[in-house]
C-alpha cells in the first residue's frame, strides 16, 4: 500500500509526532533555566549542570547503572541469542510451549508483579542456600537479564525468519560442519541483530526503576532510584538537566544501532542484485 | 568379488555411523542451546511465581522473613500442610481493595482506547508514506520507547503542574486567571499512560496493516465504495489482529502501573500497582502483598494467554 496520504492522516501524523516530542524538547529547554522553580523562566543558564557534575550521589549512581547495564547486556544478549535460535531453529522440542510462554509473558508482565516475586524469591534462597547475602547488584543485575533476554530473543527470533535457512543448507549440502554453519554464516548474518538486542538490554536496564526498587537493598541506589527519589516531591532543575544528558546519550545508541542495521540491509540488497545479475 | 563388496559395505556402514555419531553431537549441541535459557527463566521467573503464590497462603509472622512457613515439621515427623486463604478473604472484604482493582481496569481501558483512538490513523499514515519517509517515520515512532520512561513521565509533571506550561498558556491566552488542576489527577494518568504506551499500539498496528493487500481497496473503489464505506467495511476488520496485539500490549501493563499514577496521579487516584508497592514497602506485609499479585495476575492471565496465542499465530504465518 504506497496510496497517497489523505489530509486527515497527514494531520493525524504531524499531532502525533508533536504529542510524542514536545514534551522532551521543554524538557530539554528548561535544563538550561537559570530559574530554581522549573517553569518559571530565568534567562538561559547551565547551573544546574554544573550542579549536577558536583554531586557524588549522582556519579555514584551512574557508576552502579551503567555497571548493572553492561553486565545486563552482555548475559541478556548471549542467552536471548540462545533462546531466539531454539525458538526459530530448532522445530518442536519438549516443553517449547512452556519455553514460548517464558518468554513473551516478562513482556507483558506488570513490572511490580515480577519485581515482588523476585524480591522474595532472593530472600527465600537466603533461607535456604545462604545467597545472595546481600541485596543490590547482584540481584539487580539477575533480574535486568531475566526480562531483558525477553526483548533479545524477539529480535533474534524476528531476524533468523527473516534471514531464511537457505544459505545454511548450502553450506551444509557442501559439506560444512555444523559449527561450522553457526560461525561463518549464521551468527555474521545475525550480527546487526545481535548488536541492536544488546543496545536494547542496555538502554532497559538504564531504565528500569520499578523491578531494581523491590530487588536492591540498602546502599545501592540505581539512577531511576535516584531520580524517582527526587522528582517525587516535584519539578527540579538538576533533573532535567540530567535527563538532557540521558536523553542525547541513549539516542546516540539508538542512532548507532540504526546506522548498523540499515547499512546490513543495504549490503545484502545489493548482494542479492549481484547474485541475480550473476556477479559473483 | 565377494571382497569387494564386502569393502563397499564397510565403507557405507563406517559413514552411516559417522553420520548417526554427528546427528548425536548436534542433537546434544542443540540441548545445551535449549537449556541454558531454559534453566534461567524457569529458575528466575518460574519458581518466584510458585513462590509468591505460596507466600500469599501464609501468615503474617514477626520474623525474618515476615511469613509463617507452609510445611512444619510436627511432633512425631508427621508433616503438615496449611493454607491460609485469610489473605484473600481480607482482600475481597476491603472495599479499598475492589474499588481499587476496579478502578485500575477502567482506567486501563480508557487508556488503551485514547491510545487505539490516536495509534490508528499514525499507524495508518506510515502504512501510507514512501518507503524512505516510512523507515525516517518508524524510527522517530521507536526512539521515545528507546528513551527513559520515568524522564518521559517526568516531562509530563512540567507540561501539568498549577505554573507548568499548560496553565502559563492558559494564563497568558487569558482563558482562565487561576491555574486549572491538571497534575494530580485522573486526567494526567490517562495522558500519561497514553504518551508513554502510544508506541506499543503504534508499532503492531503498522505491522499488521502493511501486510494488509491495497488491491482489495482498489477493488472496492472500482465497485463504486467510498473510502470510508470501504474502510469500515474492509480495512478496519482485516486490521482486527493488529487492534488486539497493540490493545492487549498497553492494556496489560497499564493495569499493574505504579510510576505513573504515583508521579501524576499522586494520592487522589488509586491504582493496583501503586496499593501493592505501599503494601509492600510501607505495611511491610508480605503475604498481603502476594495475594494482591496473584489476584492482580489472575485478572490479566486471560489477556495474557489471547496476547500469547496471536503471537503465535503471527509467526506460523510467517
Amino acid at each position: 500500500m504506497h496510496n497517497e496520504r489523505s489530509g486527515f492522516l497527514t494531520l493525524m501524523l504531524t499531532v502525533g509526532l508533536a504529542f510524542l516530542y514536545i514534551p522532551m524538547v521543554l524538557l530539554v529547554i528548561y535544563s538550561f533555566n537559570y530559574s530554581k522553580l522549573v517553569p518559571v523562566w530565568g534567562g538561559w543558564s547551565t547551573r544546574w549542570y554544573k550542579v549536577l557534575f558536583e554531586s557524588p550521589e549522582v556519579w555514584e549512581a551512574v557508576r552502579l547503572s551503567l555497571q548493572i547495564a553492561f553486565i545486563n547486556a552482555t548475559f541478556a544478549t548471549m542467552l536471548g541469542a540462545l533462546a531466539g535460535l531454539a525458538m526459530v531453529r530448532f522445530g518442536k522440542f519438549r516443553g517449547r510451549t512452556l519455553f514460548g510462554g517464558m518468554l513473551v509473558a516478562p513482556l507483558v508482565m506488570p513490572e511490580v508483579i515480577t519485581g515482588l516475586s523476585l524480591l522474595i524469591f532472593f530472600i527465600s534462597l537466603k533461607e535456604l542456600i545462604g545467597w545472595p547475602l546481600e541485596r543490590g547488584f547482584t540481584t539487580i543485575t539477575i533480574a535486568h537479564i531475566t526480562f531483558s533476554l525477553a526483548y533479545v530473543a524477539v529480535i533474534v527470533q524476528a531476524r533468523l525468519t527473516g534471514m531464511g535457512v537457505s544459505l545454511e543448507e548450502a553450506a551444509a549440502d557442501l559439506g560444512a560442519k555444523p559449527f561450522t554453519v553457526m560461525s561463518s554464516i549464521t551468527l555474521p548474518r545475525l550480527a546487526p541483530g545481535l548488536l541492536s538486542g544488546w543496545l536494547l538490554a542496555f538502554c532497559l536496564s538504564l531504565d528500569d526503576l520499578v523491578i531494581a526498587s523491590f530487588v536492591t537493598g540498602p546502599g545501592s541506589t540505581t539512577l531511576p532510584i535516584l531520580i524517582f527519589s527526587r522528582i517525587r516531591l516535584g519539578l527540579r532543575p538538576d533533573i532535567n538537566a540530567l535527563a538532557t544528558i540521558i536523553i542525547i546519550f541513549v539516542a546516540i545508541l539508538v542512532a548507532i544501532a540504526a546506522y548498523i542495521m540499515l547499512r546490513q540491509q543495504r549490503r545484502e540488497l545489493i548482494d542479492q542484485q549481484m547474485a541475480a545479475r550473476g556477479d559473483v | 568379488m565377494s571382497s569387494v563388496k564386502k569393502e563397499k559395505n564397510l565403507g557405507t556402514d563406517l559413514r552411516y555411523y559417522i553420520s548417526l555419531s554427528a546427528d548425536k553431537l548436534q542433537s546434544k549441541w542443540k540441548t545445551i542451546v535449549i537449556f541454558i535459557p531454559f534453566a534461567w527463566l524457569l529458575l528466575f521467573f518460574l519458581t518466584p511465581f510458585f513462590i509468591v503464590a505460596k507466600i500469599s497462603l501464609a501468615e503474617l509472622v514477626i520474623t525474618s522473613p515476615p511469613f509463617s512457613k507452609m510445611i512444619e515439621w510436627v511432633d512425631g515427623g508427621v508433616i503438615t500442610i496449611r493454607l491460609v486463604f485469610d489473605n484473600f478473604i481480607y482482600i475481597f472484604d476491603d472495599p479499598l481493595y475492589a474499588r481499587t482493582y476496579l478502578n485500575s481496569v477502567k482506567i486501563a481501558l480508557i487508556s488503551t482506547f485514547l491510545a487505539l483512538l490516536i495509534g490508528y490513523p499514525i499507524a495508518y499514515a506510515i502504512v501510507r508514506s514512501k518507503p524512505v519517509t516510512k523507515q525516517l517515520l518508524l524510527f522517530a515512532i521507536i526512539l521515545p520507547f528507546w528513551t527513559s520512561f520515568l524522564l518521559r513521565v517526568y516531562a509530563w509533571m512540567g507540561l501539568l503542574a498549577d505554573q507548568g506550561t499548560i496553565n502559563n498558556i492558559l494564563i497568558y491566552l487569558g482563558v482562565t486567571d487561576t491555574p486549572i488542576r491538571l497534575l494530580y489527577t485522573e486526567f494526567a494518568v490517562y495522558i500519561g499512560i497514553v504518551y508513554t504506551y502510544l508506541p506499543f499500539m503504534i508499532l503492531p498496528l503498522y505491522a499488521n496493516m502493511e501486510k494488509l493487500d491495497g488491491s482489495l481497496n482498489e477493488a472496492a473503489a472500482d465497485l463504486g465504495s467510498g473510502p470510508i464505506n470501504t474502510f469500515f467495511k474492509i480495512t478496519l476488520p482485516l486490521s482486527m489482529p493488529g487492534i488486539i496485539a497493540g490493545s492487549l500490549l498497553v492494556f496489560i501493563p497499564a493495569t499493574g502501573e505504579y510510576v505513573i499514577p504515583d508521579l501524576l496521579g499522586g494520592g487522589n487516584v488509586q491504582m493496583i500497582g501503586r496499593q501493592l508497592y505501599n503494601e509492600f514497602a510501607r505495611n511491610i506485609d508480605w503475604p498481603v502483598a502476594s495475594a494482591v499479585a496473584i489476584v492482580l495476575l489472575l485478572l490479566l492471565v486471560l489477556p495474557m494467554a489471547v496476547y500469547q496465542h496471536y503471537q503465535a499465530k503471527a509467526a506460523e504465518v510467517k
